[in-house]
This record gives structure tokens, C-alpha cells and sequence, in this order.
């Protein structure tokens, strides 16, 4: 698993009070991880903070499982 | 009670009549204030007077980058962002029929549009805070209605709809966001009304006086306070019984 991987699990698990063990790749944030779409606006703020990336809302709306974010700060991180 | 020490708010049109008195309220309560407004000397002079360690931001909140850019400058100046007070306004009075599309448009841009740009951008470092207060200063009028005033009373009425929305968006992160409707407060624009029209006026205000700024600023630091935590999507009413909403 990659390091990035590691992080955005350990910050969806700080931010959604979840069990570490059902923050899969294949995690659905809403289906699967009971998050609303506030969670999903305060997990974008908090990746874009660890990350120091920028993710503009058009980006940010098509994030909806684990694996889009990791996907997607791996290929805009600097 | 009501204690604001540690906490950073910042207030739009600052250099009015009611803008300066809110000011002057929250920074007596610990507040550590950014003012906001078109003029520079009034802020400088607002800022004199409050003293301490006050800010002053410029701003054209006819401007959308300008007002964009208003959230950003004062977290920077004053290093976060707990309160913000949508004071800023303006009036183009006209009947409906002769209205003016720019009337209508620069009363929406500034009143309305500037309020929900503010908010916008104030709800992301309190939302990262999981503190905020966000307070909006309408209007009766917006309740009411007033002839000469459709752009006005439509501007005022909007953030109270706006404001209630936002409340139910970010109410869990404790945040709230509400409204304080002045009636008539005294001013140079009041000062300067005819008698016959003053003695009209009062004839609708129970309370026999016009409001003051101070009536206003107490409300608006009401409902910045931590103890107005369990208030939110309301608006607080503050006319000298004019109008009982």
C-alpha cells in the first residue's frame, strides 16, 4: 500500500469516526462509510491541507470512493 | 456572559452608523476586530477609537474579487475567523415602475450577493475550526416591505432566506448563522427627516424613541457569543416594537 494510501485511510478514519478496517480502496464515502456531503466537503479540505494540493470542486465532485481520492492526489501532488 | 476574548471577527461596512457601533461592541467584549468598508479615513478613524490591535481591510463589495478577497485578507490579518458580520449595505430607492435595472442589480450585488460570498468563504475556516458565527444585519423592511424600497426589501429578505439555509447546512459543526433586522435607528439619514415625518414615525414606534446603535450591537454580540450556541436560522428583531414578527 502506498504511503498516500496510508494517509487518506488515517484521515477518512480521523474524520469519519469509522473502524479502520472498512476504509477500503473500494470504499464508497457515502454507501459504505455513512459520510454526508458536508463530511465529503470537510475530507476535501483536510486532504487539500495534507496534501498541499489543490482540488477544484468540479474534481472533488467526482471523488466519491477511497481509491478516487488516492488516485487523485497522487497524480496532482507536487 | 457573552465573553468574546480570543475571537476574531470581521464586520463589513464598518465606518456606518450601526457598522462602527457593532464594532465598538464586539471589540468591548474581547473581540479582536477586522473593519471592513469603502473608506479608508472613516475605517482609520473607527479603528482609532476602537483602538488596541483593530484592523483595517478596504473593500469594494460592488467588486466580486474584491469581495472574494475580503474572507482570505482578514484570516490573514488576524490569523482566524470566528465571527463574521455581514453589516455592509446600501439603498437606491425608487418606485417599482421607474426602477432602474442597475438600481435593482447594485442593491442585490452588495446587500445580497456580497453576504453569501462572504459567508461562503468564512465557512471554510470555521467550518476546520468547528466554531463560527455568522450574523447578518437585514431589516424590518425585509419582513415588511416598503414602498420605494422593492430591491431593498427583496436584498433583506433574501439573506434571511439564505441565512436560514446555511444554518441547517452547518449547524452540526457549530456553527451558526443568523440575522438581526434593525427598525429605525437613529442616524444622519433620520436625523435629517422633516419633524412632521419624525413625529409620523414615532407615532409606529411603541418603544416612543428610535433605536440607537448600541441596540443593534447588543443583539449582533448576542448572537456572536458562545452562549448563542443553541440559536440558529433566526432572525432577532430589534425595532422598538414597530413591527412584532
Amino acid at each position: 500500500m502506498s504511503e498516500t494510501a496510508d494517509r487518506v485511510k488515517k484521515i477518512v478514519v480521523e474524520h469519519l469516526g469509522v473502524e479502520a478496517e472498512k476504509v477500503t480502496e473500494d470504499a464508497s464515502f457515502i454507501d459504505d462509510l455513512g459520510a454526508d456531503s458536508l463530511d465529503i466537503v470537510e475530507l476535501v479540505m483536510a486532504f487539500e491541507e495534507e496534501f498541499g494540493v489543490e482540488i477544484p470542486d468540479d474534481a472533488a465532485e467526482k471523488i466519491t470512493t477511497v481509491r478516487d481520492a488516492i488516485t487523485y492526489i497522487d497524480s496532482n501532488k507536487a | 456572559m457573552f465573553d468574546l476574548n480570543g475571537m476574531s471577527a470581521l464586520v463589513t461596512g464598518a465606518s456606518g452608523g450601526i457598522g462602527s457601533a457593532i464594532a465598538r461592541a464586539l471589540a468591548e467584549q474581547g473581540a479582536r476586530i477586522a473593519l471592513s468598508g469603502t473608506r479608508e479615513d472613516a475605517l482609520q478613524a473607527v479603528a482609532a477609537e476602537i483602538g488596541g490591535d483593530a484592523v483595517i481591510l478596504p473593500a469594494n463589495l460592488s467588486d466580486a474579487a474584491s469581495v472574494d478577497g475580503l474572507v482570505p485578507r482578514a484570516v490573514e490579518a488576524l490569523g482566524k475567523l470566528d465571527i463574521l458580520i455581514n453589516n455592509a449595505g446600501v439603498t437606491r430607492d425608487n418606485l417599482a415602475m421607474r426602477m432602474k435595472d442597475e438600481e435593482w442589480a447594485d442593491v442585490i450585488r452588495i446587500n445580497l450577493e456580497a453576504g453569501f460570498r462572504l459567508s461562503r468563504a468564512a465557512l471554510k475556516p470555521m467550518m476546520r475550526a468547528r466554531f463560527g458565527r455568522i450574523v447578518s444585519i437585514t431589516s424590518v423592511v425585509g419582513a415588511t416591505g416598503n414602498p420605494g424600497q422593492a430591491n431593498y426589501a427583496a436584498s433583506k429578505a433574501g439573506l434571511v432566506g439564505m441565512s436560514k439555509a446555511l444554518a441547517q447546512e452547518v449547524a452540526s459543526r457549530n456553527i451558526t448563522v443568523n440575522c438581526v433586522a434593525p427598525g429605525f435607528i437613529r442616524s444622519a439619514m433620520t436625523d435629517a427627516l422633516p419633524e412632521a415625518q419624525k413625529d409620523n414615525l414615532m407615532g409606529k414606534i411603541p418603544a416612543g424613541r428610535l433605536g440607537e446603535g448600541i441596540d443593534v450591537a447588543a443583539a449582533v454580540v448576542y448572537l456572536a457569543s458562545r452562549e448563542a450556541a443553541y440559536v440558529t436560522g433566526q432572525t432577532l428583531h430589534v425595532n422598538g416594537g414597530m413591527a412584532m414578527l
